[in-house]
């Protein structure tokens, strides 16, 4: 199961690189999502897949499954979600701004 | 337990968000966030005695005891660059008032400064490593938000570059914790400190340190500062001195706290590495800066020569060293914050940004020049001032470490930010005045208070660096026997 | 251009009452099964954003005359407060009570702290969601 879930997220992460390093706004933007997404999975691959077991240390003799990923993940994804949004906020304010959402058309410092 | 250490963190946040309701009356939002900068610093300096008395003090959220819960951990480093991190952020609140305007204040510009120094002093207090990645975050939302505010082509085509980059680098750090959390299983930075000292740093471990060092070089501007002089150029005076002294510095205390206390045993690849990238920043520093044609180019990438330099003291790390690099962090965040005032005012007063259009600035403004003057002093390195103590303890430790290459390029580096500042100087400054006295535009009181402000604090760290020593000593002690940070936090719960 | 989205309202103006009550539901489940105020939240606000894409934007500000900044506002300020509560009794930072009460007609409940700071966590979760959607619609 684990090698699995490994697998999986090397495919994640290799599209979200992929997504990331096109130009277009809206993708790359994708690209972070996905990437996000595949670093979830690996916090919850890397602290062991268990099936049955509870997590409260009190309520049964064991064997325990660690709680920790999952709140760890939890907080990621409360923090990838406020990212993403405002991400897509800025890129849609940039795209009516700058009339462009080709990062090719986006470089630059003082040619104002 | 001591509830005061949440203290920094928490009353910037609630007071942000009282602000949110007292969007229309700017008087109220400038004094309230004015106070509760105050509040915060005050209580810092108190944080900072009773530490001296008792030790190193910690709070467990919710009485979870260590290793499990969070926590936060006062120790005199963390608690001396939260101190000067909350009275930059005073100062250049002081700043702001005369000169942000308007529009910024009405668009909570006073709230997303206080939320980005509640994740600044956040990510000093913390002592757990996924709690560092939420403030970092706190911090850098607080900063997206800064970037972009006032809604400028330029201002919005850098920020998506800076958000992406960041983006990029939180994602690494969770990757990096993530591999953390599934070889020693704790995230609590002490107890990941006594496991790396039980099993030994084997590659496994150097990897996920140097995956660490990435993810802080990234946000520290060390080597990987690419994105640094395009999102330090776009946002107004008062937001750019707050990046250039602030957020630079999270990332190099997080560097310095990685690898004294959690990965300190592997110093011939992690150190090395470090020394490497050190010089090669100030090389590349050194030309931005010598490269540069308009203020804002000089002045970010100084930014970048003094993270470099900083960080010669963490690859060195004897104990002298890293005295310097504590003094001269201090120094920095205030010499750095300054900097980006005074270029803000200049560019106010006349216009240009491009050195050689300004010209003779101080017939028509005496104290202003003198006050740039104090600065490019302290940031050159001229005793009595500022910056001659980190810098000089920071070479001493260089010579004991036989470390002479760094040695030469950090004292190098000092002579090109003294050529840099003075070419500013001299053209901006000096030379025929291009406003006559009648047409000048008057520098805004609050300006000039910030400015004399600021300059006090850069003679102070200078003058009365005995003053400052005992709180430098404590803080180095602990960083060069990570024991006494452990057991201060392990040995009590157990 | 004007569609024809009779279907959509006579759908909507339903299923709105099951979204909302599916987000209230999951919000008070969170105590001990899967649920939550930030789950509760987004079911919530996509419930309120789905009444603004199926009604104009005129239509649902005049029913419901929120701020939605505010509400975010509102709820770090529940959230935070309920952490700093603790202080106050001289308790680590984010300490959480609970205990259980005898309230009329309902019988012997379990009441926590936690679900005052979930509150505040729902609210700045609705608040930020709306918002984000109506910063981008609004300037069409």
């Amino acid at each position: 199961m684990e090698s699995l879930m490994i697998i999986l997220v090397g495919i994640l992460v290799s599209v979200g690189t992929y997504l990331i390093l096109s130009r277009q706004m809206i993708r790359i933007i994708l690209g972070t999502a996905i990437l996000s997404h595949a670093v979830h999975l690996l916090i919850l691959t890397v602290g062991g897949l268990k099936k049955g077991g509870v997590p409260l240390l009190s309520q049964s003799d064991g064997p325990y499954t660690d709680a920790l990923p999952q709140a760890l993940i939890l907080t990621a994804i409360v923090i990838s979600f406020a990212t993403t949004a405002f991400l897509l906020v800025l890129a849609y304010r940039t795209y009516k701004t700058n009339g462009s959402a080709d990062f090719h058309e986006l470089r630059g410092m003082s040619d104002e | 337990m001591n509830n005061l250490i949440v203290l920094p963190l928490i009353i910037p946040i609630i007071t942000a968000v009282l602000l949110v309701f007292l969007r229309e009356s700017i008087m109220l939002q400038r004094i309230i966030s004015l106070l509760t900068m105050i509040a915060v610093s005050s209580i810092t300096l108190i944080l900072l005695n009773i530490v001296q008395a008792e030790g190193i003090i910690r709070l467990d959220f919710s009485g979870w005891l260590p290793p499990f819960g969070i926590l936060f951990v006062a120790d005199s480093f963390a608690l001396l660059l939260v101190f000067t991190a909350s009275i930059v952020t005073t100062i250049c609140l002081i700043y702001a008032f005369s000169t942000i305007g308007n529009r910024h204040e009405k668009m909570f510009f006073y709230p997303f400064v206080l939320f980005l120094i509640a994740g600044v002093n956040g990510s000093f207090l913390t002592g757990d490593i996924f709690n560092l990645f939420v403030c970092f975050e706190v911090m850098l939302l607080a900063s997206y938000v800064l970037v972009a505010l006032g809604g400028e082509i330029g201002q919005l085509r850098e920020s998506l570059k800076y958000v992406l980059i960041n983006v990029v680098a939180s994602w690494m750090f969770l990757v990096a914790l993530a591999y953390l959390y599934g070889t020693l299983k704790t995230l609590n930075m002490a107890h990941i400190a006594e496991r790396v000292a039980e099993v030994g740093q084997d590659p496994l471990l150097t990897t996920v340190a140097i995956l660490l060092l990435l993810v802080f070089s990234l946000k520290a501007g060390l080597l990987l500062f690419f994105w640094l002089p395009g999102s330090y150029s776009v946002p107004p005076a008062a937001i750019q001195a707050l990046f250039a002294a602030l957020l630079t510095k999270v990332g190099i205390y997080a560097l310095i706290r990685t690898f004294t206390l959690m990965f300190p045993l592997d110093q011939g690849i992690t150190h090395t590495i470090i020394g490497i990238m050190a010089g090669a920043t100030i090389i590349a520093g050194c030309m931005g800066a010598l490269s540069g044609r308009d203020v804002y180019t000089i002045a970010t990438y100084n930014v970048i020569i003094g993270v470099g330099f900083i960080l010669i003291g963490l690859a060195v790390g004897t104990e002298s060293a890293l005295t310097g690099a504590v003094y001269y962090l201090m120094h920095d965040m205030v010499a750095k914050a300054l900097l980006f005032l005074l270029i803000g005012m200049m560019i106010y007063l006349t216009g240009e940004t491009v050195v050689k259009n300004m010209s003779g600035l101080i017939r028509n403004y005496p104290l202003f020049g003198w006050i740039y003057f104090i600065m490019m002093l302290a940031l050159a390195g001229i005793p009595p001032l500022s910056g001659f103590v980190g810098k000089i303890l920071i070479g001493q430790g260089a010579i004991e470490e036989r470390a002479y290459v760094l040695l030469a390029i950090g004292f190098a580096s000092s002579i090109i930010v003294l050529y840099s500042l003075l070419r500013v100087f001299l053209a901006s400054f000096f030379g025929e005045t291009t406003i006559s006295f009648e047409d000048r535009k008057p520098i805004p009181k609050g300006a000039y208070v910030s400015f004399c402000l600021l300059a006090i604090s850069i003679i102070y760290i200078g003058v009365g660096a005995e003053t400052l020593s005992v709180y430098v000593k404590d803080a180095v002690h602990t960083l060069v026997n990570p024991s006494i940070y452990i057991d201060a936090i392990l040995k009590e719960g157990a | 251009m004007k569609i024809n989205d009779v279907i959509l309202r006579t759908v909507v103006k339903g299923v709105v009452f099951i979204i909302l009550t599916l987000g209230v539901y999951l919000f008070f489940s969170g105590h001990n099964a899967p649920g939550g105020g930030f789950i509760g939240g987004l079911v919530l606000g996509s419930g309120i954003v789905l009444l603004y894409i199926t009604y104009d934007l005129e239509t649902i500000q005049s029913k419901m005359p929120f701020d939605f900044k505010k509400v975010a506002a509102l709820g770090v300020l529940l959230a935070t407060g309920s952490a700093i509560g603790s202080l106050y009794f001289n308790a680590p930072f984010l300490t959480q009570t609970d205990g259980y009460f005898n309230i009329p007609i309902l019988g012997e409940k379990h009441l926590s702290t936690v679900t005052i700071f979930e509150a505040g966590v729902a609210l700045t979760v609705i608040g930020t969601l709306v918002t984000i959607i109506l910063s981008i619609s609004e300037d069409e």
